[in-house]
């Protein structure tokens, strides 16, 4: 069965069984690897992805679930070339250690500002609390949330 | 006494007609047992170098910091400095990269290695060209004469072999101060993939015409395979004994296979495990084997006061977000492996006891993992992946483990019983400690023992027994006993530690290994003496403490916390703790602020920590402040729980750890010595932390919590 739908701006068809979930379909179907799996039961927000622009786990998510609708992984944020503002951010404030949670905390911090561009380290804090990180580099992945939602208001750094 | 002792570090006085000539000095780091150089460092002739160490990536940053060594000795821009991921047919054997090591074993030894390389290939420019070496200068490469004129490189050199050397001692590293790269925040060589989703990690690697495979674990610690369903037709199942392997054609299909193949697998069941409980008592009553760490006799003065006191630390999961991950690929030729082990040499020689199969037929590649806190299941599952390859030759087979098989059934950071006895005079003043610490050893890597230590060795239908912990050596930093020795004077010692010869629950190196234990009884003993000799806490602790560099991190820590908020002592509290790392590594000093209510809370924490020469600043002080929120998230609410025959903290549920909402804020200060030897980051908070937290609940609740972790309940148990 194929199933169609937007990933990333583009459209895209899928010959994969319906039930797939979606993480796999990303990495295996289409060879997108930065979603990444880490639980397969929606708790630690690795595999996290917009869906029609909300924060959503992708490891219970069926691909004929996503049928017609928008899906934004990591790769879709932004490239090395064109950087998003949480990209460059991360990369500022070198907001990782093991990486393995980014992709899924980037995702989750987009959906923050597009719904409050302005927010404090509060709601950061609670737009992050479904991703787990072992690493301990919270402090940093906050202060750089922070910083990309400053720049894109045009806040001076 | 005048002339009779040699000044120190002066080499002992020996006899000029007996004994062997002197030995010449050891080289840095692991350049001593792996003196080529060329197995360190490649120059190519598009003007790039290739830096190949035998460490390994696990998320801590090394290669950045290996790459700004090299950068920094051979005069050339960071920039075209690269590292190349370790491998056994190819790298130095630097063993394993752990206890916070890498930097003092590679990096001194790179360090070293790129000093030798540039002085060789100055002097074969001074020879050819005839300008005096000492007029000879390096400028990103580029060999200049006095006049400016540039008169050869590294790049022009590339074909002429001359690395196929080995490492010669008369060659000096650049003093301290005319470092340029190490020493500075260099970016993250790894993190841009990161950020930006590229494959990178291991798990993202895909070979063609790779099979992907899932195992399904006995459903306790003692269960035996009875009967195996057919399997689907599009699966293919391999078993050997109790291992039991569903192969599929994708990750998706594989994972949905394994589910359905767990529910309907028969398996027979036995208790194998003792009640949590009972560990304490256990861990005494049972063989132990024990052995003597530091002993030492007191003055003989009677003491004013005995404290008698036990810290309990349980059993920990090393809890990575990315399960842990491996590629196999039998041919004739033999196994080749890609793994994020932490040790790839003795991993190929568990892999060929395991195999049967000589270990100089296996070849295994590093590749990065998600985060690594020590020996987790990075071991086990190459030989799960190598199991099901060695059924399929020819056909690459990618293994990765469930969240349940992570938290179930990795190595666990071993419990330990810690019992401290203090005696001190009327003021105060130790007179003497004894510590006895208990428990499982800290040691089961690949490597250690006669069998192999990994997994599924020991459920095949010809198992070897699974080897029990070990205690690393003291000299090595100690296992069960590491930080068991204060560094406070205390009169009289003794030192014991008691290795629990039963392993119901498969234990071995988690971050800090028993560190975390023994500073929180230490510092936790230090606040209580205080407390009862009616002294301010600090001034008791530097009243023991004769090391300049251990007041120096007090003092700093306590200088960034400042003045204590308002509340103390009404459900908010601070503490202090110190620790030096093994005794022999960093320095660190924590304060930390809780907040006590219903469950207790940890606000802020101030680290200052004191690390020697330090390469990478941003780096170091994110590893510290990574281990110490790790610590914090311990601390708090971590417990691998289980009944009488399976683990039962096996998924993000049941072993639950900080999250964002949860996560203090931190502030680290590292005292800078660039000219010191460098000591290593990751783990010298551990103990610190933990310790400084009990003593902030001490002070914000009147109570000493002595077991962890620090939940209501144990509060509430320790509250009487």
């Amino acid at each position: 069965m194929t199933v169609a739908f937007e990933l990333n701006g583009a459209a895209v068809a899928l010959d994969l069984p319906p039930e797939t979930p979606l993480v796999h379909a990303l990495r295996d179907g289409l060879g997108l690897f930065g979603t990444r799996w880490g639980c397969g039961a929606e708790a630690c927000g690795a595999c996290m992805v917009l869906l029609d622009g909300k924060a959503v786990p992708s490891c219970t998510l069926a691909l004929d679930a996503v049928a017609g609708r928008r899906v934004l992984s990591v790769e879709g944020l932004g490239t090395p070339t064109a950087p998003h503002p949480l990209q460059e951010a991360f990369l500022a404030e070198q907001a990782g250690q093991c990486g393995y949670c980014l992709s899924g905390i980037l995702v989750s911090a987009a959906a923050l500002l597009e719904t409050n561009p302005d927010p404090d380290e509060a709601a950061v804090r609670a737009a992050l609390d479904r991703n787990l990180c072992r690493c301990g580099a919270h402090n940093r992945i906050i202060r750089a949330v922070l910083r990309a939602a400053a720049a894109m208001r045009g806040v001076p750094a | 006494m005048s002339g009779a002792r040699p000044a120190p570090g002066a080499a002992p006085p020996r006899s000029a007609d007996v004994g062997p000539p002197p030995a010449p000095p050891k080289l840095p780091g692991s350049l001593e047992t792996n003196r080529r150089l060329s197995q360190w460092l490649r120059l190519l002739p598009e003007g790039r170098v290739v830096v190949t160490p035998g460490k390994v990536e696990i998320g801590q940053g090394i290669l950045t910091a290996l790459a700004q060594i090299a950068a920094d000795e051979l005069d050339v821009d960071y920039a075209r400095v690269s590292v190349q991921a370790a491998a056994t047919d190819h790298s130095p054997n630097e063993g394993v990269t752990s206890g916070s090591r890498s930097v003092q074993d590679s990096g001194l030894a790179l360090r070293h290695a790129c000093a030798a390389a540039r002085a060789i290939h100055l002097g074969v420019v001074a020879q050819r060209s005839g300008v005096p070496l000492e007029a000879l200068r390096v400028e990103d490469g580029t060999f200049l004469a006095p006049d400016g004129r540039a008169i050869g490189s590294y790049w022009a050199e590339a074909g002429s072999a001359l690395l196929e050397c080995a490492a010669p001692h008369d060659v000096a590293p650049k003093p301290a101060a005319a470092r340029r790269v190490a020493g500075t925040s260099a970016p993250r060589l790894d993190l841009p993939d990161k950020v930006f989703g590229v494959p990178r990690f291991l798990h993202d690697m895909r070979l063609p015409g790779m099979a992907f495979a899932r195992i399904v674990r006995p459903p306790s610690r003692g269960a035996r395979l009875e009967g195996v369903p057919e399997a689907p037709a599009s699966a293919r199942l391999v078993v050997d004994g109790s291992f039991l392997a569903i192969v599929c054609a994708s990750e998706a299909e594989a994972a949905a296979a394994a589910a359905r193949l767990a529910a309907r697998a028969r398996w027979a069941e036995r208790d194998t495990l003792p009640p949590a409980g009972e560990l304490p008592q256990r861990f005494r009553a049972d063989a132990v084997e024990t052995a003597g760490i530091a002993a030492r006799p007191g003055s003989g003065v009677a003491p004013a006061r005995t404290l008698r006191a036990e810290f309990f630390r349980p059993y920990i999961a090393h809890a990575s977000i990315g399960t842990c991950c491996a590629v196999a690929r039998m041919s004739e030729a033999g196994l080749e492996v890609w793994s994020h082990s932490q040790s790839i040499f003795a991993l190929r020689r568990d892999l060929g006891l395991a195999l049967r199969l000589p270990a100089e037929r296996i070849v295994v590649h590093h590749r990065e993992g998600a985060g690594c806190y020590g020996h987790n299941g990075a071991d086990d599952v190459a030989l799960d992946a190598a199991l099901v390859a060695r059924a399929m030759p020819g056909t690459p087979v990618r293994v990765q483990w469930s969240r349940e098989d992570e938290l179930g059934w990795a190595p666990f950071a071993a419990a330990n019983l810690v019992a401290v006895e203090a005696k001190v005079a009327e003021d105060g003043t130790l007179l003497s400690w004894a510590q006895d610490v208990y428990g499982n050893g800290h040691l089961s890597r690949p490597g250690c023992a006669e069998t192999p230590s990994l997994l599924a060795a020991s459920h095949l239908a010809a198992p070897f027994p699974a080897p029990v912990a070990l205690n690393p050596a003291p000299a090595g930093g100690g296992g069960a006993d590491r930080n068991a020795v204060p560094l406070y004077r205390t009169g009289g010692l003794s030192v014991r530690v008691h290795r629990w010869l039963e392993m119901p629950l498969r234990t071995s190196s988690f971050r800090a290994l028993g560190a975390m234990a023994n500073v929180l009884a230490i510092e936790s003993v230090m606040d209580e003496l205080a407390q009862a000799a009616g002294r301010d806490s600090v001034e008791y602790r530097l009243a023991h403490l004769d090391d300049p560099r251990a007041h120096a991190v007090i003092e700093a820590a306590l200088a960034m916390a400042g003045a204590p908020p308002p509340g103390r002592g009404e459900g908010t509290g601070r503490g202090l703790a110190f620790a030096r790392y093994k005794g022999s590594g960093a320095w660190c000093a924590v304060v930390a602020e809780v907040e006590a209510e219903e469950e207790v809370r940890v606000r802020r924490l101030w680290i200052a920590a004191d690390a020697g020469e330090v390469v990478n600043p941003e780096g170091a002080a994110h590893q510290i402040e990574g281990g110490a929120v790790q610590a914090v998230s311990i601390a708090l609410k971590e417990r691998v729980t289980f009944d009488g025959r399976a683990v039962t903290s096996n998924s993000w549920e049941t072993y639950p750890i900080l999250r964002f909402s949860e996560v203090p804020t931190v502030e680290v200060r590292l005292i800078p010595r660039p000219e010191e030897p460098p000591l290593g980051t990751g783990e010298c908070a551990t103990g610190p932390t933990v310790a400084a937290i009990a003593n902030a609940i001490h002070d914000a609740l009147g109570v000493r919590v002595r077991t962890l972790p620090f939940t209501a309940e144990n509060i509430a148990l320790a509250m009487g």
